[in-house]
């Protein structure tokens, strides 16, 4: 895999057309739903005559298909939005563009990113990196198997409940959740606006480091971005670091474990200090998410309407059948499953057993994480339960596919930043991930004591 | 168990503006009979006494000038986007 330097040195056409030509090379694993072949060579031949070079000149990126983009459609891989062209663009994709990054094309996730696996898909299925009959993972799939098949150095994700960390994880690369507010979101189609957050999947950490300080801070189109606190670390000091027990019981899979285990020996073997701790509350994690992210989902998904933009029902003959019948075309099963289930917990007389309950179970697992990072800097465990599952295998029970969230989801729901990094594969070869959870604003340490790990 | 008619899952249906097909319906029961049957384990906690979490960022009330900001989009944009548009109006069909 070409570092980040090699693509810095290298004119910007030439590394366009690399890319282009591995991402037609790579169709197959259907990563990508959209190449903007033209606009990303003439952009790589204005950044070729430019002087003045920015931190990521001549870089190819990728962006998953929920950033808003203009020139080419914006999908969230949705019938609902198949034929949508954004008027605007998303801040992360403009910043990272005017330090001279060239996106070439937007990639495949669940519709709406409602998924694990990219199989929501509503142009099909994202195909394992290195195993085709598997999962690519998700709901920023292609994202990851575009960083994983080298057709970029970095691709962009968006993380509400482990939609970065867990496709990393199946493809052997690295992602990195930020804290919750680091990176605007505005121009990012909203999925559960409490957990929400962008972050970047990569070839090396370094390069998710250059992308995270070029994206952070404060902006004034996203009100609840944070002030820009991140600040790369130059070199790893000693850390105390503490072993989540619950991610590390029978319920999952052996060589997983195995795997993080390694990873921790190695920790210690650089001088951390490492203890086993415990997050009693992570065991309700899944259950509050799947109350609170249903209920954000339905209230975000109520602008479709079929009215101002996206799909609309041309035999609707009245104003509800217009709303119903553009809503029952335009979204995938899924995406009907947790805007139903967020009307039933909102709902009088079901709110206070389930979506109060939830925000106060919340509360205790944000209280447990607040403890354990009194005395401990970094929290470790896997990023996934088992390493990526075959295509079809959880598609017909809900429950099966969110299982697959369950060590995701208490960072999501604290708003902690948290990393998958690559921890070696399997006997039979497929990538499985450790990941490093750090408490809010401490994203630039995890990357520290990552980067360590990769040398 | 939390028990879900296909008269509950169409009341949702309505909640949410989906109009299903049929053959959605039973699907959707038994999923979302699932989910909530997965999602009660909360009522084993006593949350008494503990406040909800709503947002995570400890921001309060960002504000902004009150000036008009178009975000760099002009009207004929926005129009453009939807499927029936007529002399700067967008068409739905009568709603009284």
């Amino acid at each position: 895999m070409a570092g980040l330097s090699s693509y810095l040195h290298t004119p910007a056409r030439e590394n366009v057309e690399r890319a282009l030509s591995q991402a037609k090379e790579h169709e197959a694993f259907h990563a990508l739903l959209h190449l903007s072949e033209e606009k990303a060579l003439s952009r790589a031949d204005l950044i070729d005559s430019q002087e003045k070079k920015g931190r990521l000149a001549g870089v190819p990126f990728i962006v998953k298909d929920n950033f808003l983009t203009i020139g080419e459609p914006t999908t969230a891989a949705s019938e609902m939005l198949a034929s949508f062209q954004a008027p605007v663009m998303a801040t992360a994709v403009e910043k990272l563009e005017a330090e001279g990054a060239i996106c070439i094309g937007k990639a495949n996730l669940d519709a709406f990113a409602h998924g694990g696996s990219t199989e929501n898909s509503a142009f099909g299925p994202t195909k394992n990196a290195v195993d085709q009959t598997r999962v690519a993972g998700g709901s920023s799939g292609g994202s990851a198997v575009s960083v994983a098949l080298d057709i970029v150095p970095f691709a962009l994700g968006t993380d509400t409940g482990g939609s970065i960390r867990q496709p990393a994880s199946f493809n052997g690369v690295v992602g990195v959740k930020p804290t919750y507010g680091a990176v605007s979101r505005y121009g990012v189609v909203a999925m559960a606006s409490s957990t929400d957050v962008i972050g970047v999947l990569s070839n090396t950490v370094e390069t998710s480091e250059l992308v995270l300080d070029i994206m952070a801070g404060r902006d004034a189109k996203d009100m609840t971005t944070l002030p820009d606190f991140f600040e790369p670390l130059s070199e790893s000091a000693p850390r105390k670091i503490g072993v989540i027990k619950e991610f590390m019981t029978s319920d999952v899979d052996s060589e997983v474990r195995q795997k993080t285990q390694d990873y921790i020996d190695a920790l210690r073997g650089r001088g951390h200090t490492v203890e086993e701790v415990s997050l009693p509350m992570s065991k309700y994690a899944l259950a509050v998410y799947y109350v609170v992210v249903p209920a954000e989902v339905s209230s975000n998904l109520g602008r479709y309407d079929g009215i101002r933009y996206g799909l609309r029902a041309s035999d609707a003959t009245s104003i509800a059948s217009l709303y119903g019948l553009s809503r029952d075309r335009g979204f995938m099963p899924e995406n009907k499953r947790r805007i139903m289930l967020g009307s039933y917990v909102l709902s009088s007389g079901f709110f206070d057993a389930y979506y109060l309950q939830a925000q106060k179970v919340r509360t205790l697992l944000i209280n447990e994480f607040n403890a354990l990072f009194a005395s401990y800097d970094v929290l470790i465990g896997p990023v996934v339960p088992t390493p990526a599952f075959k295509l079809g295998e959880n598609t017909d029970n809900p429950i099966h596919m969110y299982l697959s969230d369950v060590m995701t989801v208490p960072a999501s729901l604290a708003g902690l930043p948290a990393l998958s990094v690559p921890a070696g594969t399997t006997d039979s070869g497929l990538p499985v991930g450790v990941q490093l959870i750090g408490q809010r604003q401490s994203d630039a340490l995890l990357l520290a004591l990552a980067k360590e790990g990769e040398a | 168990m939390t028990q879900i008619s296909t008269d509950d899952v169409r009341y949702l249906a309505t909640l949410s503006s989906l109009q299903l097909e049929d053959e959605e319906v039973e699907a959707l029961r038994t999923d979302i009979e699932r989910i909530l049957d997965y999602v009660a384990q909360l009522g084993e906690l006593d949350t008494s006494g503990v406040e909800p979490t709503y947002q995570v960022t400890d921001l309060e009330n960002v504000w902004r000038e009150d000036i008009v900001n178009t975000y760099g989009v002009d009207r004929e944009a926005l129009l453009a986007l939807s499927a029936d548009i007529d002399t700067k109006q967008i068409k739905v069909p009568k709603v009284l």
